[in-house]
């Protein structure tokens, strides 16, 4: 239960024609086939009592609550698990009916805490309203029965307790556990009157859990309770917003108190999650007040300087000013700036347009950079446009799910959840990953395939595929005869058929058994609906786009485009990717994907800007910082970004950012890029703004202001000033009007407005004449581009390399709890899970080094050299080693270096040669950043008090 | 030609020695340079002889019994191997007047064959029916069961028949026949005896059933308290396939049908066939809610047919003698025969298979004998620990679904424990619920938190505790738990409860000192 009520049809409502007819209590209602009779009375208004149902899950029919009478029926059946059937005649209100729910319930308050006074629940509590609504007054059991009342609470877990004394044992817990998240964590024990929830291991800590909330969302007493409600009390009042981590953007209700976050809500209404959550966006919203957050502005002339607190205005004046000088004295193109995928597409909209108005140049670019740029390059080759193909739901309609290069339970959990469920439900699948990601195995789902390819070799398997697939007569011929360039595919087809592209011949290079993947081939090819997913393991490589247009290059050869449960579907990293591509904050493109060098389109926002644009691409964020080391390029925003630790190679990027004149920063954290900075603008959270977010299905979803902004400025104000400061006058009062002037100038946004997105919800682009209420789907009768291109794929091996000196490959990743840099995570109990950077290595590696699990070990590459803790596993293969990103002082990055994709300049973050041996300590990089990290981000104390 | 000697292995007869009473007969033979023929059979049901050692003579097996292994020296020295009197001789097994007076369709080969022996089983009639249902086709075979009137035999007494049709009527691409032999009402064993005494009918009745719904799978899930059952039926099953009467073609058919024993983990709550079928499953016994019905989504899903060890059984008999001849046993509704079990404090306990239709005195006067106490009986429990308590004021009631029904009872699975006057019946009624209470898989409230406080309330009332109150409380929760129990098992528990309550009400009212102090 939560404030803003949304209706429970107490079991899952189902699709289809409503061709069955009851009556319920004298009126009558059609529902589809398989619909059961309590939730055909709760589309009718007509709620029946229930405390074990809910339809988040499959009925259960434990709590008896619900029984009603059936015309010609024996007995009194339970409404959720009796389907609706013709012609049936129900009545949910006779007294008979009355007394034994009164009965039912009475049996329960027999057994159940009566200081609903200060329960935690109280006021929220669908125990409380179902005792109220039967009419409960008395229970004559007494108190001095057999109970549970004295049962230890289990606390173990940081944003939930677990009291056994409230718990009903309605099993909606174990089966949000089982039939929403995936994860089996829960069960009950024992039986009779001692069954009771419990985990399998010493408590909640310790079990499987993965924290996803999905218990606590669906217990309906005070037993799986938010420790922040039990602390703060109930919430008063609901914003609905959505999840500012990664790209599956869920919706979300954030309920406060005042100006207080009390807890985040799953929105069922949210069509993304519907209704599902993860442990990031449930729970770890806590960064967003965390003391390290930084509320006011604060300048400094050099970076060895500490900083010293100022108004805004003063820091505005401060950074137009050095931008002035700066332009003037180094050239128009010496400026740039990098917008987010965490901030707003406004926010990133409006970056860009300052940097094309007021910097007259097109020294714009995205963090989208050093993830998804190879998506957009390789998927706009081949189909036309920048996108992933599906809504999420589209998997319910798979047969066979290929994931590649993204590990989803720990990066997108709540797709994995969906994911599972229809693995669970039949679903075949393939897994292409050098390591054994938890979908390979874990409870209920196994894969019928996982190739361990050696890292580096997604084309030379992905091709290896498309060979098998095309020498073995599995072709759509009738899909590419109609929907694909026949000439273009012929070609296609000839290359890949030459026998260097067959399984045999990759065989060496990918460590791939080739009758596995032959296997494999057949089945994507023939096993019905086939999708495939996948994330940064595919774009973060010298072949990065090679890769997408090769996987773009199967999905039209075996026709499964185009339609449900089919598609190319790239998992986007942060909760913004999409939008920020969107967005035209790229150096060569506007938004909607239009290249700088189009007359008619730069017409357009030369029309709308009132000022001439610039029809060069500018650079890239990698040219920046090589031209900053060379000297031409002196003045840098960077907004919501922390390059410093994010991209490859840090010690060139610090470089480079040491190099520069003047870094303007804005962030909520004072970050690692911070340290390299001139002016810090206090960033907003997503709690404290207005804007709008565009997750990975193109799914363009409000962000609502929670909150006022803690630091008085909303990131698209600071921007606004900044742009006015410098010379590129913008006069916006709300969000609302810059999405305006999006739809204005942007074709796939042309029907966006905010108005339309509190109608719909949220909307797909492109929204525009054609398609109204967006676009699930994409390309389904021809591709946006025309005719489907088929792209020649060539596998050519990164040039880092294996050798003496560095004979293991590092590829990188993430975990569950942790978000990227960490900048929010790390200020979080998520730490709890995983409060250091560790490096997986497969016990034959560690053997051969004498390294043990939990050593100290030093990673060194011919980049860096960096010292971590060793956890010895065979998730990874002899040869290979992992390690995330998540935590600064650790410097994955310090390792990775500056290869990257031959076409987007996507960083090779997925491959890097590296030693391993043991040590006893930190690497000089280490200790010199730890120094660095308080002698460059020392706040000047006497003079911020002076000021205040 | 060396002498044949029957002695039991059936559990029963284990338990009273059978085991050292063959060992020491055969001992004793070849003391005495005797050529004689040890045949271990199943038991007869007549547990106040065994163990019961019968011997083969021209005029038929004649019985001894009971016998102790004291006995042994004299049975040979009077030359029992040529069926001379002795003072524990019986006479010919077939006449002695509890096994002459029964109507036994199913246990007729029981105690008289080598269980384990296919041949021994067709030489006594076995496999006619599944060779008769080979030749009639699937929808015959569903048509003949569904007109010989069966009725499940578990206790629901589901008519059969339209069980199978069920089944048989989807289309899938698997299909399973399940058994419950998790047979766990007090006072019952006649699951037992079969598939200690004669597995091969069980496996011939699941065959015929696999055959007419179109299953190739089935299970039989036995009670982990019945080892010896478990062990028989594994090595029954075994011949069986070295004997084409399973695997890839039954009796040369070319149809396939395999079976496997899969032994529970101690849960009364999984003979009821959801909760079976989760636990078969391998999880936790619990029970499904129905609809779907098993018959149609049962086992991993897949159209399933459950049944009870007799329901199976029953099938061969009307296969090969027909639907109509079964329907010629029995009254009413309640058609053909069905092994009652006669235990508790009863003078001759033991298996009496009958049509249904005699009366509750026939079976604990008539076969029984009234107490083994010697002292009136007060009540007799029908059904197992969920049926009815009867006053002796009932006792001619028929023996029939529908007229146990009528008088507040029900027959359940045959089972028929009798107490003497003793008994003090709201202890009993407390029994039921504690009963309940253990066995309860915790799912439903009713059945969860109402037993334990139906236990409790009957203390209260024993205790003399507000009594009018209680009473009624007690008569309500019986009432939500009667119709708001998921199963059975809370459905059914206030059976015996009320049947004590309104059979029994004075031991509901005696003075507390007294009830404490007894």
């Amino acid at each position: 239960m939560a404030l803003l009520q949304e209706l429970d049809t107490g079991t899952p409502i189902r699709t289809g024609e409503a061709t069955v007819t009851v009556t319920i209590d004298g009126r009558k209602v059609s529902v589809p086939p398989g619909t059961s009779v309590m939730a055909a009375a709760a589309l009718i208004d007509n709620p029946i009592p229930k405390l074990c149902a809910t339809d988040s899950v499959e009925a259960f029919g434990s709590c008896r609550l619900c029984l009603v009478e059936i015309e010609g029926r024996k007995g009194t059946p339970a409404s959720c698990t009796t389907p609706a059937e013709e012609g049936m005649v129900v009545r949910t209100r006779t007294p008979r009916l009355q007394k034994l729910r009164r009965g039912v319930m009475e049996l329960y308050a027999s057994d159940y805490p009566l200081d609903t006074l200060t329960s935690s629940a109280n006021g929220d509590s669908e125990f409380q309203s179902q005792a109220a609504i039967v009419g409960l007054r008395e229970v004559r059991y007494g108190r001095d029965g057999a109970n549970h009342l004295n049962a230890p609470v289990d606390a173990s877990n940081p944003y939930f307790t677990f009291d056994p004394a409230a718990c009903i044992v309605c099993s909606r817990c174990v089966r949000a556990c089982e039939e929403v998240q995936g994860t089996f964590a829960l069960t009950i024990l024992g039986r009779g009157f001692e069954s009771k929830v419990g985990t399998g291991g010493a408590d909640f800590l310790s079990s499987e859990c993965v924290s996803c909330g999905a218990c606590v969302q669906a217990c309906p007493t005070s037993a799986l309770n938010e420790k922040s409600v039990i602390e703060m009390g109930a919430p008063e009042r609901t914003v609905v917003t959505t999840c500012a981590y990664c790209g599956v953007g869920c919706a979300f209700k954030a309920e406060l108190k005042g100006d207080e976050v009390v807890r985040m809500i799953p929105y069922k209404a949210g069509k993304a999650n519907e209704g599902h959550s993860c442990v990031k966006g449930r729970f770890a919203y806590g960064y967003a007040t965390h003391k390290d957050r930084m509320l006011k502005p604060m300048i400094r002339e050099r970076i060895e300087d500490p900083w010293r607190e100022v108004s805004w205005d003063e820091a505005i004046a401060y950074a137009a000013n050095e931008f002035k000088r700066i332009q003037g004295k180094y050239g128009q193109d010496s400026v740039g700036a990098i917008s987010s995928s965490r901030c707003t597409n406004e926010e990133v909209f409006l970056v860009q347009k300052m940097v094309r108005v007021g910097f007259h140049n097109n020294n714009i670019d995205t963090c989208a950079r050093v993830c998804h740029s190879p998506t957009g390059f390789g998927l706009s080759k081949t189909f036309g446009t920048s996108a992933g193909t599906q809504d999420f739901k589209s998997v319910d309609k798979t047969d066979v799910v290929v994931v590649i290069g993204a590990n989803p339970t720990d990066a997108h959990p709540v797709f994995a959840s969906r994911l599972k469920k229809r693995l669970r439900a039949g679903s075949r699948l393939i897994i292409i990953d050098p390591r054994r990601i938890d979908l390979v195995e874990s409870p209920h789902v196994k894969a019928d395939y996982h190739l361990p390819l050696k890292p580096g070799t997604n084309v030379a398997v992905l091709s290896a595929i498309a060979h098998v697939i095309v020498t073995e007569g599995l072709v759509n011929e009738a899909f590419v005869r109609e929907r694909c360039d026949p000439a273009n595919f012929e070609s296609w087809a000839r290359f890949i058929a030459d026998p260097r592209h067959s399984p045999e011949a990759t065989a060496e290079a990918s460590g791939l058994d080739p009758r596995e993947l032959r296997a494999a081939a057949r089945l994507y090819a023939t096993g019905g609906n086939a999708a495939i997913y996948y994330g940064l393991g595919v774009t973060e490589h010298s072949q990065g786009s090679t890769a997408v247009m090769a996987i773009a290059n199967l999905a039209m050869a075996t026709g499964n485009i185009g339609r449900e449960g089919v598609g190319v579907n790239p998992l986007r990293g942060q909760n913004n990717v999409q939008g920020s591509c969107d967005m035209g904050s790229f150096p060569h493109e506007f938004s909607g994907y239009r290249h700088v060098s189009t007359d008619a389109v730069r017409e357009v926002f030369e029309r709308m800007w009132g000022v001439p644009l610039s029809r060069e691409p500018g650079l890239r964020i990698p040219n920046m910082i090589d031209e900053a080391v060379e000297g031409s390029f002196k003045w840098l925003y960077v907004q919501g970004e922390d390059i410093a630790q994010s991209d490859p190679d840090t010690k060139h990027i610090t470089a480079g950012l040491r190099a520069m004149e003047c870094v303007v920063v804005q962030d909520l954290f004072l970050n690692e890029t911070a340290r390299y900075a001139h002016v810090f603008l206090p960033g907003a959270s997503f709690l404290e703004k207005d804007g709008t977010f565009t997750n990975a299905e193109r799914r363009i979803s409000r962000v609502r202001r929670a909150i006022p902004p803690l630091a008085g400025l909303a990131d698209w104000e600071a921007t606004m000033a900044l742009a006015n400061a410098i010379g590129a006058p913008m006069h916006y009062t709300h969000p609302s009007e810059i999405m305006d002037e999006i739809a204005a100038t942007t074709p796939t946004f042309k029907g966006v407005s905010y108005a339309r997105l509190d109608e719909l919800g949220s909307i797909q682009w492109p929204c525009n004449d054609a398609a109204p209420t967006g676009t699930p789907v994409m390309h389904v009768d021809r591709f946006v581009r025309g005719k489907g291109q088929f792209m020649l794929t060539e596998f050519v091996a990164t040039e880092e390399r294996v050798g003496p000196r560095f004979p293991l490959l590092l590829t990188t990743g993430r975990i569950l709890s942790q978000y990227n840099v960490g900048a929010q995570t790390r200020r979080t109990a998520n730490e709890l899970w995983h409060d250091e950077d560790v490096l997986e290595i497969h016990p034959f590696d560690a053997d051969e080094r004498g390294v043990r699990d939990g050593d100290l070990v030093a990673l060194a590459s011919r980049t860096g050299e960096i010292s971590l803790h060793a956890r010895v596993t065979e998730r990874v293969q002899p040869g290979v080693v992992y390690t995330t990103f998540h935590h600064a002082e650790t410097g994955a990055n310090v390792v990775t270096t500056d290869y990257s994709d031959w076409a987007t300049n996507c960083p090779e973050y997925k491959v890097t040669a590296v030693q391993v041996r043991r040590t006893n300590h930190f690497s000089d990089w280490q200790t010199r950043d730890r120094e660095e990290g308080v002698s460059l981000r020392r706040i000047g104390k006497a003079l911020a008090d002076a000021a205040e | 030609m060396s002498a044949r000697v029957f002695i039991p292995k059936d559990s029963s007869a284990v338990s009273v020695g059978a085991d050292i009473v063959a060992s020491a007969i055969a001992t004793e033979a070849r003391r005495r340079s005797l050529d004689i023929e040890l045949v271990r059979t199943g038991s007869r049901g007549l547990f106040w002889l065994e163990p019961l050692v019968e011997v083969e003579t021209a005029a038929g097996r004649v019985g001894y019994g009971p016998i102790a292994p004291g006995d042994i020296a004299q049975l040979f020295e009077a030359d029992f191997l040529s069926g001379r009197p002795h003072p524990k001789a019986l006479g010919r097994v077939d006449d002695i007047p509890y096994l002459a007076r029964q109507q036994r369709l199913i246990f007729a080969r029981c105690g008289v064959t080598d269980p384990l022996s296919l041949d021994d089983y067709r030489r006594h009639g076995g496999l006619k029916g599944l060779e008769r249902a080979l030749a009639l086709g699937p929808k015959a075979t569903v048509e003949e069961v569904l007109a010989s009137g069966l009725r499940g035999r578990g206790g629901a007494g589901f008519p059969t028949g339209i069980k199978w049709r069920t089944t048989a009527g989807i289309e899938a691409d698997q299909k399973y026949v399940v058994c419950n032999a998790d047979e766990g009402d007090s006072g019952t064993f006649a699951d037992r005896i079969l598939m200690e005494g004669d597995p091969f009918l069980l496996i011939e009745g699941m065959a015929i059933a696999a055959l007419a719904v179109g299953a190739t799978i089935g299970y039989v899930y036995i009670r982990s308290e019945y080892p010896h059952a478990f062990a028989a039926f594994e090595q029954a099953i075994e011949r069986a396939r070295a004997g084409g009467l399973l695997g890839p073609s039954v009796l040369g058919s070319g149809k396939a049908f395999d079976l496997e024993a899969r032994l529970g983990a101690g849960a009364y709550i999984c003979g009821e066939e959801t909760s079976l079928l989760e636990s078969l499953e391998g999880k936790r016994g619990q029970i499904r809610a129905k609809p779907p019905l098993p018959a149609i989504k049962g086992l991993f899903g897949k159209p399933t047919v459950i049944n009870n060890v007799l329901s199976f059984a029953s099938t061969p008999w009307i296969l090969e003698h027909g639907a109509k001849a079964y329907a010629a046993y029995g009254v009413g509704r309640s058609l053909g025969s069905q092994p009652f079990q006669l235990a508790g404090n009863i003078r001759h306990g033991g298996l009496i298979e009958l049509a249904f239709g005699a009366t509750l005195r026939e079976l604990v006067e008539g076969f029984g004998g009234g107490t083994r106490t010697g002292r009136p009986i007060r009540a007799v429990q029908v059904g197992g620990p969920l049926g009815a308590y009867f006053p002796s004021s009932l006792l001619d009631t028929p023996l029939d679904y529908e007229s146990m029904a009528a008088a507040g009872g029900m027959l359940g699975h045959g089972g028929i424990v009798v107490f003497d006057e003793g008994v003090d019946m709201a202890r009993q009624a407390r029994f039921a619920f504690e009963f309940c209470a253990k066995e309860s898989c915790g799912k439903c409230t009713p059945c969860r938190i109402g037993s334990v406080r139906g236990a409790e309330t009957v203390n209260k009332i024993i205790a003399g505790v507000d009594r009018p109150k209680n009473l009624e409380l007690l008569r309500d929760l019986c009432e939500v738990m009667t119709d708001g129990s998921l199963c059975a098992l809370g459905g059914l528990a206030p059976m015996p409860v009320l049947s004590a309550l309104n059979h029994f009400s004075e031991d509901f009212a005696k003075a507390p000192a007294r009830a404490a102090a007894e």
